[in-house]
Formats: structure tokens, C-alpha cells, sequence
């Protein structure tokens, strides 16, 4: 087959001419996504006005926009933790709602606790269900090789169906009048506002920063980066590669389990087994946009979050679905994987006459006879 | 070949090359790594396109767009690694992909594959299974299944790397053979004995470019050097002895079974002395990852006991027995496979065996800082900066920063695997160098090596290793190639 173009491979792209490519693909995708609008019988520039509008065009809305990054990054770290080290945790929905679990366990059973005792002991138990949730696939992993991908996959079905058991069954609030819902926690057990927001924005910046650094300049970051690198190494310089495996996994699983918490805290005041919203999963798209970085996944789950705050709004607004919102996620993570691909190899159009003449052999230039 | 150009990044792979092969020619391809001799073959395969220029064959213009395109044309390559399926017969594997008819006529393909090697001087069993046969027999059915499709312009690539000097000598039986059947053979190498010994003519690429094309019985060794490397380079290796030997490491009836479930060590024995190399020689897979393992700890073994000054460290972890002063500068085949970590800069390279040693929680990264300076200094390691990422080295560079930060840390004992593949010759020749200065200061190396001439200058003693047995510890003084090939195949036993 001809074609009209060659590909090659090219050496180191340039930061800004990296940064260029990504920001055109993001354009592209953009372009795309609103082709697929008008497919749809829908106005792009609208919608997407509309999303921004959604998403920042006032003080509540703002606040809901927020409301959803303080998940998403908190989960994003989580996942970076395990892909750092090539664990690939798409657990995170089952080890969000264990956390949720465990933390509603201690809410439902102290509530008369006061709170700054008992939201620390939340917190705890929220890191150590998740934890453990996480611990599982690892286990697996360290000792007997196991395919993470589907062994955590798998946990998440576990985790929601248990949560949906505990709703329906023997933790049903008997007061609900057979409705399926546990009962709500005590004040104590809820996250206080602070500057307007709940308080799990101060938690996020906090772990941001406490994952960069870890990752960044801690011994066992660095550990957790040679084993993703190149397992044969770690072994080689002597790491314990299955207590590496664990550790960055228990810290993996408890960050999103404190997920968990966050959102049964403060914003179900309660356990539901659709608490975690997807979080688990979005996280994935957000750390790989984030390229593995903890502060940048902070900006790129705030965008994110417009994108989610921005879909619940349009389908007030214009009454679409916000599966709408959830196309344009899709396309956008399709392009910036696929710029990958422009990163490495340089694409070069040759027209399709020179490509038939390069085919049948005739030398065109440079063609230095023996 | 005409004016081949091929990049590959801004790296031209090949810069405009002329080749030209006749039929009944053993034509050789000589140049270092990277100095483009697969590319251009691949080119000739059909397995890359080249950017620019033209292939001819029988003067006729080709465009091979598919290693099919090349078979059709009578062009047929094997490959450093076989391509072969494993449990499948010899038969079946010379079929595969031949897809001619829907049934298969085994009584007359029995029949064509045996006139076809008694044509070639062949020694192929139809009905043997691929995983019963020696590498030997392996490469003999790769070549007649060349021929089976009818090719008659031959391409081998590094065909001697995995075979014993016997069966170097048969393989070279089979190829003039092929020249006086009237085919054209090309091998691709860089060892300077064989060319000297099969060739017709020779081209010799560098860097991408062919510098000569030579008839091989006007051309000396040292001049074929010259136009690898493009300078003259001094071939001498300076081995020292020293008396005062004392014991380091004792290996006592070692036997391991490797992953694969195959017995890979079996009941080694041997001792190691302190300003001594000991060479480790043996055909490709005979247990020389096994032995470096297993005395690095990484590989743990059934039967038997390792002592270290004494100390029986089979069964320590590789953190304890690193502890204990025993470095492994293990090099596999894919150099930052294991032992440096590619996108990593030199110093958190070297951070890899500091940081254990370091207390608390927080990773200093100050004092490796320092010691990348030295050693990029030391080891004259050509890099933008400390910081650059390993991987974006080339290969002798990557290899001095493996070797400078294993023989910073003051070894006792250095365990070096194949430690100047791929290096061009002037770099490996400066890593003996380093080996011998080691040597000196007192400590014991563990040498695996490929090259038989090497193993025997630049080492003490040679233990010769063949399917996971010591077939012979020998005074490296004293012995010859032929002496150490007879010991890879199995000695008399």
C-alpha cells in the first residue's frame, strides 16, 4: 500500500513544543467533541458555554465545581501512588466505598463522640479499610504473580454490591418507614465548613503536597519508582520488591479510601452504594493526564471537575444528558493519549507521486551510485 | 544496493550506502554496533523501507515493501534469534507460512526437504521436534528453511554468536557449500577470526556509512580495525599476576533449578582469589545468569553452599550479601534491564545502591551528586550532564556508569556479565583496563565473557561452563581456543 506520508521516529521533543502538542490535541478534541454535539442536534458553542458558565459562573457554582475536585484529586493521588510503581489499581470505586464503609462504621457506632475525636478515628478507619481493600490485589500480586488489572477490577464489584447489601439489609434505618437508606450520621461525624467550603479542601492540599514530597524525596518513593521502572533493578539493588508492592499499595488504597470518608462525611452524611460516584474511575483519566505528577493532577482534576460540575449542568439547563459531558471526557483523554503517538515519531507528508516513485525504486535525491 | 539512507530520529541509520553482492560470494559485513549493518539488511528483507535509494536484484529494480516480497525475490534472512515454534517438527516448521495448497503432501515434502539437504550437506531430521534439537541443529533448519522457499541470496545475522567453535566450523562447512552452489551468502558480524576465515569480500560499515568495500585475502586484521573504529587502536591487554592470592569466595556443589524448571546450575564447584579474574566461558544459556544470581542472592539455589571469607551466604538476602562488599555488575542483553533504571539521571543512578545506607526516611541525594561528578570524571563518561537520563547515553557510557558506581562502592568481589557488549572497541577495551586495575587493588572479578580471545588474555583462570556444569577450570596462560570450545560442548563427558 502507498501512502502520502512517512513516519519516523524523532528524538526529544522540546518542553514547549511538547506543551504545544498537548494543548492541540486538547483543541482537537474539543473540535471533535463539538462535532459530535451538532450529531446530536446540539449547539457546541452553547454547551460548552453553558458548562463553563455551570461550572464557574457563580459563588454556589463554583463551590459544587470544588465540592467534586476535592474527590477527584484526592483519589487521583491514590492512583498515582500505584502507578508509579506500574500497579495498575482500578480498584479505586471499591476501595473509595470500603474506606466509606469503615468510616460509617465508626460514625454509626460513636456518634456521640466529639468531633475532633471522632473524625480523626473516621479518617483513620476510612485509610485502613481502603487500605486493606487495596492490600488484597497486592497480596496477590507480591506473592503469586496475579493480573492486578482484573483482580481490582474485580474488588470494585465486591465493595458496591457489600455497601448495597448493608443498605438494604441489616443496616436499613428501621425510621425510614422501608425505605433503603442508612441512617444519617450525628453532627459530629460531619466535615465542618471552612471559608465556605467543607473541609476536606484543606485534607487535599495537604496530601498534594505531602505526595509530592514523598514520592519526590523519600527513600521509599524513590523505591516505588524503581520497581515501576524496572523490576529486575530493584531486585538487583536489593530492594524487598513484594514489601514495596504492599506498602505503596496500602498507601494507595488508604488515600482513596479516605475518599470515602470525605464524601460520607461531608457530603451523604451517610453510606450509599453510589457514593463513589465514579471518582475510582475518573481518577485514572486525571493521573495519566497529570503524567504521574501529584501537583499537577491538582490542576488537572480542578478542570476536570469543571467538566463533571459543568455536565450537571446542562442537563438542567438545556435538558441534556449528562452523558453529553461524559463524550467530551472520553475524546479528551482519546487525543492526549493519542499525542503521545506525535511525541514520538515525526510525521512527514511526502505527497502521493513522490511516495508512488520512492515505491518503484527510482532514486529521487541523495542517490550517490555505487 | 544503491544509495540507501534510512533514518530513524535525526539518527541516519544509514547515509547512502552502495553494496553489492554476486552470486557464489560469502560477502561480510563488518562494523560495530549501530554501525548500521542490521538496518541495512532489514532493508534488504523487507522488514524496513528505506527512506531513499534502490535495491536491484539480478539487475532488475525491487520494491520490498514485506519480508514475503523478499522470500518471492530469493531473499531470505536468519535472524540472530530463531524464528522457529518450538513444538512443532522440523517439517512442520519449514512449511509454516510456505501456504501453498490446502493439504499437505507429507510423503513429498518429506521427500523435497530431504533432496534439498543432501543438495546443501544439510543434517536435518523432518520429523525431529524444535525443542529436542541443539542450537546447532537449530540454525541448520532455519537455513534450510530459507532454501525451501527458494532463496538463493542468504543473510546471516551474528550467525556465530550462540555456537561452539565446532560447530562454527560445521556452519562454515554449510556455507561454502551454499557459494558453490551458486548462492549469494552475506553475514553480518563484528568478529574480525571469522570474516578473516570465510569471506570473499568484505564491506565495512561505520557509523552509517560504508567506508570500503575490500577483497578479504588483501586485507589484514589491524587495517580491517582501522576502518571500524576509524583511528588505530591499541589491541593489548596487560595481565599481571600476583602471588599473594588468598581466598575470597568458595562455591561448593551449587545447584539450581530456574524458573523455567530446567536444572540451569548443577553441582558447581569453584574457588576465587582475591587479585584474580576469573573467566567464565560457555555457549549462550549454559548457566552463566544462574551463577551470577545465585551469588548475588537473587536466585535461590537447591543444593549446595557459597562462603564468602568464611561465610556461607547462600540464603542472605541480596541486600545482606551486598553488605558484605560483593558487587554484581550484571549486564544482560538488554543493558538497563537490570542494574540502572533508563529514565533515571546518573545520580539518582547511583543514588540505587547509596540510599540503603542511608538513615531515616528522607532520600539524601547530596553526596551521590559528588561521587556522579567523580565518576563521570574517572570513567571520562561522555554526557550533556549528570542529570541526563542513562538511557539517552550510548551503550559504552551506560555500561562505565553500571561499572564506575559498582567499583566506587569498594568491592571485594565484581561480578561482570558480558560487561563490553555492544561497546565499540576502543570502550571495551577500556573497561578491561578497569577490570585490571581492580584486579590490582585486590579484589576478585567473576568474568563472563563471549569473546573466546578475550577470555583467554585478559583472565587468570577460565572456568568453562556447559549445560550448567563446570566442564573445566583452566590456566587462562596456557590454554587455547580449541582446548576451551571442546569444554563449552561438554568435554568428554
Amino acid at each position: 500500500m502507498i501512502l502520502p506520508f512517512k513516519i519516523a521516529k524523532r528524538d526529544d521533543v522540546p518542553k514547549n513544543k511538547a506543551a504545544l502538542i498537548l494543548i492541540l490535541s486538547i483543541v482537537l478534541a474539543l473540535v471533535l467533541s463539538g462535532v459530535v454535539l451538532l450529531f446530536f442536534g446540539l449547539n457546541p458553542i452553547k454547551v460548552f458555554g453553558t458548562i463553563v458558565t455551570g461550572s464557574l459562573g457563580s459563588a454556589m457554582r463554583i463551590q459544587q465545581t470544588l465540592i467534586k475536585a476535592i474527590p477527584l484529586t484526592i483519589a487521583s493521588l491514590g492512583i498515582l501512588v500505584a502507578f508509579k510503581m506500574k500497579f495498575w489499581n482500578i480498584g479505586g470505586e471499591g476501595q473509595i466505598m470500603m474506606g466509606a464503609f469503615a468510616a460509617s462504621w465508626v460514625a454509626l457506632n460513636n456518634g456521640d463522640l466529639p468531633s475532633p475525636i471522632l473524625l480523626p478515628l473516621m479518617a483513620v478507619a476510612a485509610i485502613v479499610g481502603g487500605g486493606v481493600w487495596a492490600l488484597i490485589p497486592a497480596l496477590f500480586k507480591a506473592r503469586m504473580g496475579t493480573n492486578e488489572t482484573i483482580f481490582t477490577l474485580m474488588m470494585n464489584y465486591i465493595a458496591i454490591k457489600f455497601v448495597t447489601y448493608l443498605q438494604y439489609g441489616p443496616w436499613k434505618d428501621p425510621a425510614a418507614k422501608g425505605f433503603p437508606k442508612i441512617p444519617a450520621f450525628s453532627g459530629n461525624a460531619v466535615l465542618p465548613n471552612v471559608f465556605g467550603l467543607h473541609a476536606g479542601w484543606i485534607i487535599m492540599i495537604i496530601l498534594v503536597a505531602a505526595v509530592f514530597l514523598f514520592m519526590n524525596y523519600t527513600k521509599k518513593g524513590y523505591e516505588i519508582t524503581v520497581v515501576g521502572e524496572s523490576l529486575d533493578t530493584a531486585r538487583y539493588a536489593g530492594m524487598n520488591v513484594s514489601a514495596i508492592i504492599l506498602v505503596a499499595m496500602s498507601i494507595s488504597g488508604g488515600l482513596l479510601g479516605l475518599v470515602g470518608m470525605v464524601q460520607a462525611s461531608a457530603i451523604e452524611h451517610t453510606l450509599t452504594w453510589g457514593l463513589s460516584s465514579g471518582y475510582g474511575f475518573t481518577a485514572i483519566i486525571t493521573t495519566w493526564l497529570a503524567r504521574l505528577n501529584a501537583i499537577t493532577t491538582l490542576f488537572v482534576c480542578l478542570a476536570f471537575a469543571m467538566l463533571l460540575q459543568g455536565a450537571d449542568y446542562i442537563q438542567l439547563a438545556l435538558n441534556v444528558p449528562s452523558s453529553v459531558a461524559g463524550i467530551v471526557e472520553g475524546i479528551i483523554l482519546f487525543f492526549v493519549l493519542g499525542s503521545d503517538f506525535f511525541l514520538r515519531y515525526r510525521v512527514q507528508w511526502i505527497g502521493l507521486a513522490r511516495a508512488r516513485a520512492e515505491a518503484d525504486g527510482l532514486p529521487l535525491r541523495g542517490g550517490a551510485a555505487e | 544496493m544503491r544509495g540507501i539512507t534510512k533514518s530513524f530520529g535525526s539518527a541516519k541509520a544509514n547515509d547512502r550506502i552502495g553494496l553489492t553482492v554476486y552470486s557464489g560470494e560469502i560477502h561480510a559485513l563488518l562494523g560495530e554496533n549501530g554501525a548500521g549493518k542490521s538496518t541495512l539488511m532489514n532493508m534488504l528483507s523487507g522488514i524496513y523501507r528505506p527512506d531513499s535509494g534502490s535495491i536491484f536484484i539480478n539487475g532488475k529494480a525491487a520494491h520490498l515493501t514485506s519480508p514475503k516480497d523478499a522470500i518471492a525475490k530469493g531473499i531470505g534472512m536468519i535472524h540472530q534469534h530463531f524464528k522457529l515454534v518450538d513444538v512443532l517438527t522440523a517439517r512442520d516448521n519449514i512449511i509454516l507460512g510456505g501456504g501453498s495448497g490446502f493439504f499437505l503432501r507429507e510423503k513429498e515434502l518429506n521427500e523435497k526437504i530431504l533432496r534439498l539437504s543432501d543438495q546443501y550437506g544439510l543434517d536435518v531430521k523432518p520429523a525431529k521436534k524444535v525443542y529436542e534439537m541443539s542450537v546447532g541443529e537449530k540454525q541448520t533448519l532455519e537455513i534450510l528453511k530459507v532454501l525451501y522457499r527458494g532463496a538463493r541470496i542468504l543473510i546471516l545475522d551474528e550467525p556465530t554468536a550462540v555456537l561452539t567453535p565446532q560447530e562454527i566450523e560445521k556452519l562454515f562447512a554449510i556455507i561454502r557449500n551454499m557459494k558453490a552452489r551458486g548462492c549469494a551468502v552475506i553475514i553480518i558480524t563484528h568478529k574480525l577470526g571469522e570474516v578473516m576465515a570465510i569471506s570473499d569480500r568484505i564491506t565495512v560499515l561505520r557509523r552509517g556509512e560504508a567506508i570500503a568495500t575490500v577483497e578479504t585475502n588483501r586485507v589484514e586484521i589491524p587495517a580491517l580495525i582501522e576502518m571500524m573504529v576509524g583511528r588505530k587502536v591499541d589491541l593489548s591487554i596487560k595481565r599481571v599476576r600476583y602471588e599473594d592470592r588468598k581466598e575470597l569466595l568458595r562455591v561448593d556443589g551449587v545447584t539450581v533449578i530456574n524458573h523455567e524448571k530446567k536444572t540451569a546450575l548443577d553441582g558447581v564447584s569453584f574457588t576465587l582469589h582475591g587479585h584474580e579474574i576469573l573467566g567464565v566461558a560457555g555457549v549462550a544459556g549454559s548457566g552463566q545468569k544462574e551463577l551470577c544470581e545465585t551469588i548475588a542472592g537473587l536466585q535461590e539455589a537447591e543444593k549446595g553452599r557459597i562462603f564468602f571469607e568464611n561465610e556461607n551466604i547462600l540464603g542472605k538476602t541480596p541486600r545482606d550479601i551486598i553488605r558484605l562488599g560483593i558487587r554484581m555488575g550484571f549486564i544482560p542483553e538488554d543493558r538497563l534491564g537490570m542494574g540502572l533504571v533508563g529514565s533515571m539521571d546518573i545520580v539518582q543512578n547511583i543514588i540505587l545502591k547509596e540510599y540503603q545506607n542511608q538513615r531515616g526516611f528522607i532520600l539524601r541525594r547530596g553526596p551521590s551528586v559528588e561521587k556522579a561528578k567523580q565518576i563521570v570524571d574517572r570513567l571520562e563518561i561522555q554526557t550533556p550532564s549528570i542529570r541526563t537520563p542513562v538511557s539517552r547515553l550510548s551503550g559504552g557510557n551506560i555500561q562505565k556508569v553500571l561499572l564506575g558506581r559498582e567499583i566506587d562502592s569498594n568491592p571485594k568481589v565484581l561480578i561482570t556479565a558480558y560487561p563490553v557488549r555492544g561497546l565499540d572497541i576502543g570502550a571495551s577495551y577500556r573497561i578491561y583496563d578497569l577490570l585490571g586495575e581492580q584486579k590490582g587493588r585486590g579484589v576478585g572479578i567473576i568474568f563472563i565473557g563471549e569473546d573466546l580471545d578475550v577470555l583467554i588474555e585478559l583472565c587468570d583462570r577460565i572456568l568453562v561452563l556447559s549445560g550448567g556444569k563446570v566442564t573445566g577450570i583452566l590456566d587462562a596462560a596456557q590454554a587455547s581456543k580449541e582446548e576451551v570450545g571442546f569444554l563449552m560442548a561438554g568435554g568428554a563427558a
